[in-house]
């Protein structure tokens, strides 16, 4: 008990030098850089935003969490539209070898393309829909980003069911539905679960390109007014809200599946 | 006069990266309906492919397996699995687990008929008080109860058990063992056991199956297990014909095992080959 106390009490004291060093290095930083924002002056700049989160002053100038809350939104949105695309591709490249051999492909040279190449492709998508084509191709984007370590971690879970899970099924005759949702589904849970909270990172680092591109309001386009405002204390604020909001969903996703591995 | 389960020049080819492996050659096997086989052989002979096949989990390279007059061609609920690991799926209750087949077999029956059906095995084999955990809050005697019950709730033709047992301390297996005689006792199910222990052959046993070893693993003899039933243990460790049988069973597994008998001498009249043991086990009551 004590010696657990003592773990957490030095673990503290090393994040809290880690933060310290963080700040000296940023100090030193402006030896350097002259128009960087000291960080006195960057708390003087983003005050406003920061001790009035909520606060709504016009369309452009509302407070960090009021920002960030729409940001969520549209992830909440293009991440759920990559889940329920993303885990069913998963499930069927873990189950067909000819599935994968048809797929596999196209699925590892789409990858690894970036958020800004995805956009204006979403946008050309969904042109027909006039006044909705920005937010279907934001939408478009993180979803087709975001949905990849879905479908792999899902593939693989698949591949790892235990064949006595599957022969249990076997003996019992079930019929192909209760098989997927009896046992292949909850047996691929953990693992999928990786996928998703992998996804949930990816979905919340495309954001800002996202918003950057649409000029929709949220914690993007704030960095993106104050680089052309040349408010530049505002893009570290910027910055260190989508890494914190970021962590937190991260440890928000581990919680869950921890849950889900153990079961 | 038919059998009730017939394994016919039973034959098993894994295909491997050296080239196909025959590790069943030959086997022939006939059950009598009520009986309990126990089989018997090293490890990695192919006891467990033998099982397999006969489960359905395996297909069978040539030859076939005939189970009260039908072919057998996949697996299905009426040949209950008792697997070495229980193999419960862990995120059910160990009730769920067995109602999972319950429903699928008795999928006539109403809901609360079909609960109690779960609920009486489950309190059969003593899992009443802890039927509403999951199998990573039981113990591995407690989840291998739950895979007897899983399996007889089935209420399946026949019984195939992979080394079930293989996994616990002796004292939680010496429970099992009389958890299971008692369930199979109450309705004489045709069993088949796969086990590397002896004495467990012939506690449970009505005969126990010698296999020689692999590849091309066969029948090597069968002994006929004497012993009355109800069976009592603390009876048959001072009985001496136990222990000659079980010498007898030692004696396979550590010298004959290692040959396949010759095709024209019926297994049963293979003797053994040293003189002074010979006499020994002519004397035995071997079929
Ligand atoms: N799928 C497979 N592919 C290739 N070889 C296999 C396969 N399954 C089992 N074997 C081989 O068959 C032999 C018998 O295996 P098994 O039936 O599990 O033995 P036992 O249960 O008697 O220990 C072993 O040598 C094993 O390596
Ligand atoms: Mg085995």
């Amino acid at each position: 008990m004590n010696s657990k106390f003592q773990n957490a009490a030095l673990s503290t004291a090393l994040a809290l030098i880690g933060v310290g060093l963080f700040f000296l290095l940023w100090l030193a930083l402006n030896r350097f850089a002259p128009d960087l924002p000291t960080p006195t002056s960057t708390w003087q700049g983003a005050r406003i935003y920061i001790v009035e989160p909520f606060a709504y002053r016009g369309e452009q100038d509302q407070g960090l969490l009021s920002l960030t809350s729409k940001s969520l939104i549209l992830v909440a949105k293009g991440y759920f539209i990559a889940l329920l695309i993303g885990a069913p591709i998963g499930f069927c490249l873990g189950l067909s070898k000819n599935f994968t051999r048809t797929f596999d492909p196209i699925v590892q040279v789409l990858r690894p393309v970036s958020p800004l190449a995805w956009f204006p492709l979403g946008m050309v998508l969904f042109l027909g829909t006039g006044g909705q084509a920005l937010e279907y191709g934001a939408l478009f984007t993180i979803a087709v980003c975001a949905m990849w370590p879905t479908v792999l971690n899902t593939a693989v879970g698949v591949r790892a069911i235990p064949q006595d899970y599957l022969n249990v099924g076997r003996v019992l005759r079930l019929s192909k539905t209760k098989m997927l949702f009896k046992i292949m589904v909850p047996a691929t849970l953990p693992y999928m679960f990786t996928g998703f909270r992998l996804s949930l990172g990816i979905a919340w680092l495309v954001i800002v390109a996202v918003e950057m591109l649409t000029g929709k309001v949220g914690i993007g386009q704030f960095i993106q007014d104050a680089y052309m405002n040349a408010n530049y204390g505002n893009i570290i604020v910027g910055i260190l809200t989508i890494g914190i909001v970021g962590y937190i969903l991260d440890r928000l996703m581990s919680v869950v599946e921890a849950r889900f591995k153990t079961a | 006069m038919s059998h009730f389960l017939e394994l016919s020049q039973l034959h098993k080819t894994f295909p491997t990266p050296k080239g196909p492996l025959t590790v069943v050659k030959d086997f022939n096997l006939k059950f009598r309906k009520g009986e309990f086989i126990a089989l018997i052989g090293h490890s990695g002979c192919g006891k467990s492919t033998v099982l397999s096949m006969v489960a359905g989990l395996e297909d069978v390279s040539r030859g076939g397996i005939v189970l009260t007059g039908k072919e057998v061609t996949s697996a299905g609920p009426d040949r209950g699995v008792v697997f070495q690991a229980p193999c419960l799926l862990p995120w059910f209750t160990a009730f769920e687990n067995v109602m999972l087949g319950v429903d699928q077999v008795y999928y006539t029956a109403s809901k609360l008929e079909r609960r109690q059906i779960a609920e009486y095995y489950l309190s059969l084999v003593g899992l009443a008080d802890a039927m509403h955990k999951r199998p990573a809050e039981l113990s591995q005697g407690m989840r291998q109860r739950c895979g007897i019950a899983r399996a007889f709730a089935l209420s399946p033709k026949m019984l195939l058990l992979d080394e079930p047992f293989g996994m616990l301390d002796n004292l939680t297996k010496m429970e099992l063992q009389d958890v299971l005689l008692d369930l199979w006792q109450r309705d004489q199910k045709t069993a088949l056991m796969v086990t590397h222990d002896v004495d467990e052959a012939l506690y449970l046993a009505d005969r126990v199956v010698m296999m020689t070893d692999g590849p091309e693993a066969t029948v090597g003899d069968i002994l006929e297990i004497p012993f009355p039933r109800p069976r009592n243990r603390r009876e048959l460790l001072e009985n001496p014909e136990y222990y000659r049988l079980r010498e007898y069973l030692i004696h396979f597994l550590n010298e004959r095992s290692h040959h396949r008998p010759a095709p024209s001498i019926p297994p049963a009249a293979t003797p053994a080959p040293d003189s002074g043991i010979k006499r020994f086990f002519n004397s035995l009551s071997v079929v």
